[in-house]
C-alpha cells in the first residue's frame, strides 16, 4: 500500500516539476490528505489549527520542491517537511500565547472582531503587494485560469505567472511570521 | 483561504525552473573555492618555499586534515539541507578528520623531544592563523548559509554549524599553504580554534538567517 503510494506520488511529482499541472493537482490533493491525517494525529491539545499546518506544509513542499532528489523516496521527504512545520507551529503558538496577554484588552473591548476561523494564510496573503495579492486571489479563491486572470487585469500571461510565483514564495516566507 | 483554493494557486505554478539542490551545492562549492582563493592570494598568498615544503610529511599532512574535514562536512551539509535524507553515514564521516589529527599528534609527541613540545605548539603564526582562517572562510560561509536557505534544513542550527566546518576546512586548506608552522601540535590547537569560530558563526547564521 505504502509502496504503491510511494511510487505513484514520486511519478506525479516528477511529472509536475516538468510542468504537468494535472499531475501536480493530483499530487497536492493526495499530499493534503496524508499531511492532514498526520497533523491531526499529532495535535492532541488545542492551540494549533491542523489546517494551518496542512497549508503551510503544502506551501513549503511547493517552494522547496527542488530539494527533492528525483531518485529518492518522496514520502520521507514529505513527512520531514510536515514534521518541521508542525514543530514550527507549536513553537510559534507558545510564543504567541505569551504575547496574547497584551491582546486581552483589545479582545474585551471588541469581542465581535475575534476571528477564530481566520487562517494564517489570509494574514500572509494580506501582507502581499496589491498586484501579487490580486493575482494570487484570482487564481486561488476565484478559481480563474492564468489566461482569465491575465484578461481580467489587462496584463500578459507571463506577468500573471511571475506575480503568482513571487506571491506564493512570499506567502511561504511570511507564513505566521508576524 | 481554503486548502483546495491554495492547491489551485500552487497548481498554476507547477513547473519548476529552480536548479535542483544537489547541482546547486556543487556550484556553491565551486564559487566558495574561487572566493577563498581570491582572498588568500590577495592577502597572504602561499609561502615562498612552497615547492620545497611539499616534500615534507608535516606540510602535506596539514592538507590531508583540512581536505578530509572539508569533504566530510560537504557530504553532511548537503544531506542536512535535504528533508528526510539519511545523515547517519555522513555524520559518522565527521570523525575522520579529528581522528587523523589525533593520530598525527601522538606520532609528533613520539618524534619530538618533550622540551620542544611547547615551541612546536605555540609556533610563530598563531595570531595570523586565527585571523586568516576566519577571514578566508567568511565568504565561503556566507555562500553556504545562502545555500541552506535555498535548501530546506530541518535542523538549521546544526546545518549552519556544519556549513561553518566546511568553510573552515576550505579556508584552512588555503591557509596551510601559507603557514610555516607544520607541526600537528600547532594544527590541532590553532586551526581547531579558528575553525570552531567559523562553526559557531555558522550555527548563529543557521539560527537567525536560515528560515523557511
Amino acid at each position: 500500500m505504502s509502496g504503491k503510494d510511494e511510487a505513484e506520488l514520486s511519478r506525479l511529482l516528477r511529472a509536475a516539476i516538468a510542468g504537468d499541472e494535472r499531475a501536480y493537482a493530483d499530487f497536492l490533493h493526495r499530499i493534503a490528505a496524508l499531511v492532514r491525517g498526520f497533523v491531526r494525529r499529532k495535535i492532541v491539545q488545542g492551540g494549533v489549527d491542523p489546517e494551518d499546518v496542512v497549508q503551510e506544509t503544502l506551501l513549503a513542499i511547493h517552494v522547496k520542491r527542488h530539494t527533492w532528489r528525483q531518485d529518492a523516496p518522496v514520502l520521507p521527504w514529505i513527512y520531514a517537511i510536515a514534521r518541521f512545520k508542525l514543530i514550527d507551529a507549536f513553537r510559534r503558538r507558545g510564543r504567541r500565547i505569551e504575547i496574547d496577554v497584551d491582546d486581552i484588552a483589545e479582545t474585551f473591548a471588541e469581542p465581535e472582531t475575534e476571528t477564530v476561523s481566520e487562517r494564517d494564510i489570509n494574514r500572509a496573503l494580506g501582507g502581499l503587494p496589491p498586484a501579487q495579492r490580486s493575482v494570487v486571489s484570482a487564481v486561488s479563491v476565484e478559481g480563474c485560469s492564468i489566461g482569465e486572470t491575465a484578461a481580467k487585469f489587462g496584463i500578459s500571461e507571463t506577468a500573471v505567472r511571475v506575480s503568482l510565483h513571487r506571491g506564493l514564495a512570499a506567502i511561504a516566507r511570511r507564513f505566521g511570521r508576524e | 483561504m481554503r486548502t483546495d483554493d491554495l492547491i489551485k494557486a500552487l497548481d498554476a505554478d507547477a513547473s519548476s525552473k529552480a536548479m535542483p539542490l544537489r547541482s546547486a551545492w556543487w556550484l556553491a562549492a565551486g564559487a566558495a573555492v574561487v572566493v577563498a582563493a581570491i582572498v588568500f592570494l590577495l592577502t597572504i598568498g602561499p609561502r615562498p618555499d612552497f615547492m620545497v615544503a611539499a616534500h615534507t610529511m608535516r606540510f602535506l599532512s596539514k592538507f590531508v586534515f583540512t581536505i578530509v574535514l572539508a569533504i566530510s562536512a560537504f557530504a553532511l551539509v548537503r544531506a542536512l539541507s535535504t528533508p528526510g535524507a539519511a545523515t547517519g553515514r555522513a555524520m559518522a564521516g565527521m570523525v575522520a578528520a579529528p581522528l587523523l589529527v589525533a593520530a598525527a599528534v601522538v606520532l609528533e609527541l613520539f618524534a619530538v623531544p618533550e622540551a620542544d613540545w611547547g615551541t612546536r605548539l605555540v609556533g610563530s603564526n598563531m595570531m595570523i592563523c586565527m585571523t586568516f582562517i576566519p577571514l578566508i572562510g567568511i565568504g565561503p560561509l556566507a555562500i553556504f548559509l545562502w545555500m541552506l536557505r535555498y535548501g530546506a534544513p530541518t535542523r538549521p542550527v546544526l546545518a549552519g554549524a556544519v556549513a561553518g566546518l566546511l568553510a573552515g576546512g576550505l579556508a584552512a586548506t588555503f591557509y596551510a599553504a601559507h603557514c610555516f608552522d607544520d607541526s600537528p601540535l600547532f594544527v590541532a590547537t590553532w586551526y581547531t580554534i579558528a575553525i570552531a569560530a567559523l562553526a559557531l558563526l555558522g550555527a548563529l547564521g543557521g539560527r537567525f538567517f536560515v528560515r523557511w
